[in-house]
């Protein structure tokens, strides 16, 4: 039983979701009704774990630090719901071969959409910055995130500031966690190769890499192709979840959330950014009561945590997805 | 024996600094040739110009008859150049294996959708690939430690693992900055041994920039002397060391009786 499992596990688990509710995009668990409350916080969990897995592989394999990771969140969602809500009749019509599938053939095409549109974002933002590093690339990428935001608040037919509303509720807690998995597959699997063992020679050294024949430039936009297209696919998620997005919901302040999430699961560990993501969102809820203390909260936590284990919750302890022909 | 890396005129300036002036040299296929000089002379400098660090002001850079001058330097790797550094460079967070496995990289016929699908291929090339660099390890005595991070290793030990990392590459040439720096007279003696086998069992040339005379012209069959980034010098070490310029430019010139 190899690291594929997972992959199948996930592809499963869309598959089985898909199926059953195929026009019933309103039932969200096979399981009957579970509390709409909880159903809520674990789609959002699943969403965080897409983000932090996804910016794990840039900030955590590669060494590149990112603040732009809810930009690319931004391009998915906003991708995504241009074919579901502003041109959904449109393309419901296009889809009308499918019968009753229609619509979740278009929230997966949506998805799609998403996540490439975010993917190209991420070459394109990739490609120019590739000289700096360390500060200079999280100010480039911090810019990045904001010249997305402020193109949305500026584009009419996008909502502009107001948000765009009225998006089609798909997203279920099947899609969410298939698809949380099966970015926890490719991450985990792409870095536990000796493709991937790339990625981390580029984050320990980059001189060292290049002169072991390591193209250190190929890594790094890769890594941002690979980590923009994952925060897409998680944005499109998020529209389709909300129902209603607007430009200030994808601000610096997502992103710093995301990194928050990788840093405290421990840099390069796809487990611990997992426990983290989903930790934090649950924390997040619990803290609710304490509204105003929420952050300070979090402030705390995080501060405790770099004191007495600066490397992460599960940061330096064993590797994900060991498998049989696997690393040590 | 033919010539594998040829320098043409080369000069490099950093701003008004002359670090590497109009050098020409040459290494053939396995040759094992020295290049000493003062501190600052620009032996690191004419290191960094071959891997591709820096590319030269002027003058021509050949690798078996190919420019390599402006090339990356994961390319140059690729054309069969390898290097270690004079401050170890190892990939800290990696285990001892996964060092010499990350070199591999350049040889990888599976690449990123290949570690996705995780195919019969792919993992048949990931198990040659361990076996390989573990005998690679085996032949350096580090197979025991293959398991441990590479940060925990000791000094002459982790010099050896940039070797071994270097050899991964497949190289035709070795490019050792300072090997011996830092090591006792017994790990020295035990350096000589190892440059010279690795000479022989790889069938590379190797060029070697080395402080330490007695290992310079205990190995090298030919070496190079770089004076403030000219070449002063070169021949057998019996002509170096009688050579009245590089005795100059070490022990400074004699002086006319006072």
């Amino acid at each position: 039983m190899g690291p594929r499992f997972l992959l199948l596990i996930s592809v499963a688990v869309m598959g089985l979701v898909s199926f059953l509710f195929t026009g019933h995009p309103e039932l969200s668990w096979p399981l009957g009704q579970v509390d709409d409350y909880l159903l809520n916080i674990l789609i959002l969990a699943g969403i965080n774990v897409i983000l932090a897995v996804s910016l794990n592989i840039v900030n955590g394999h590669t060494g590149q630090f990112s603040l732009g990771h809810a930009g690319f969140m931004a391009v998915g969602a906003y991708g995504s719901a241009t074919l579901t809500q502003i041109n959904g009749k449109v393309f419901l019509a296009d889809l009308s071969f499918l019968g009753n599938a229609a619509p979740t053939g278009l929230f997966v095409l949506s998805l799609l959409a998403g996540g490439v549109f975010a993917a190209l974002a991420g070459l394109a933002v990739g490609l120019p910055s590739l000289r700096l590093k360390g500060d200079y690339l999280a100010i480039v990428t911090l810019g990045f995130g904001e010249i997305i935001r402020v193109m949305i608040q500026n584009t009419e037919s996008l909502g502009g500031a107001r948000g765009l509303a009225g998006i089609p509720p798909h997203t279920s807690l099947g899609w969410t966690w298939g698809i949380s998995l099966l970015a926890i597959y490719c991450v985990g699997s792409l870095v536990n190769s000796t493709y991937g063992r790339g990625f981390l020679a580029v984050r320990d050294d980059e001189i060292a890499a290049e002169a072991m024949g390591v193209n250190t430039t190929r890594y790094k936009v890769t890594a941002f192709v690979v980590g923009a297209f994952f925060a897409g696919l998680a944005g499109a998620l998020y529209a389709h979840f909300i129902g209603y997005i607007t430009p200030e919901g994808f601000s610096f302040l997502k992103s710093v959330d995301v990194v928050v999430m990788v840093i405290l699961g421990g840099m390069g560990s796809t487990a611990g950014v997992t426990v983290a993501a989903i930790g934090l969102t649950f924390l997040n809820e619990a803290l609710r009561e304490a509204e105003q203390y929420r952050m300070v909260a979090f402030a705390l936590l995080l501060i405790i945590l770099m004191i007495t284990r600066p490397q992460g919750l599960l940061g330096g302890l064993g590797r994900w997805l060991p498998g049989k022909g696997g690393k040590p | 024996m033919s010539e594998l890396l040829r320098l043409e005129k080369v000069t490099v300036r950093f701003g008004g600094l002359v670090a590497v002036s109009e050098v020409d040299f040459h290494v053939a296929e396995g040759e094992l040739v020295g290049l000493i000089g003062p501190n600052g002379a620009g032996k690191t400098t004419l290191f960094n110009l071959v891997t591709g660090v820096y590319t030269p002001t002027t003058g021509r850079i050949c690798f078996e008859g190919r420019a390599v001058d402006g090339l990356n330097s994961s390319a140059i790797t690729g054309m069969g150049v390898a290097r270690t550094f004079q401050n170890i460079r190892l990939f800290n967070s990696l285990t001892v294996l996964d060092n010499v496995v990350a070199a591999f990289n350049l040889h990888l016929k599976s690449g990123f959708f290949g570690a996705l699908w995780r195919g019969a291929a792919f993992r048949a090339e990931e198990a040659q690939i361990r076996e390989e660099a573990l005998s690679l390890l085996e032949i350096f005595g580090l197979r025991e430690v293959a398991q441990t991070p590479c940060r925990s290793l000791p000094y002459g030990d982790q010099r050896r693992l940039e070797i071994v990392r270097a050899l991964a590459t497949r190289p035709k040439l070795l490019l050792l900055d300072e090997p011996a720096a830092g090591m006792n007279p017994t790990e020295k003696v035990e350096l000589m041994r190892l440059i010279r086998f690795t000479q022989e069992r790889f069938k590379l040339a190797v060029l070697l920039v080395e402080h330490d005379m007695k290992v310079v012209m205990g190995i090298c069959e030919r070496i190079a002397v770089l004076e403030y980034g000219r070449k002063i010098a070169e021949g057998t070490p019996s002509e170096i060391q009688k050579d009245k310029r590089v005795i100059a430019a070490y022990l400074g010139e004699e002086v006319a009786d006072a």
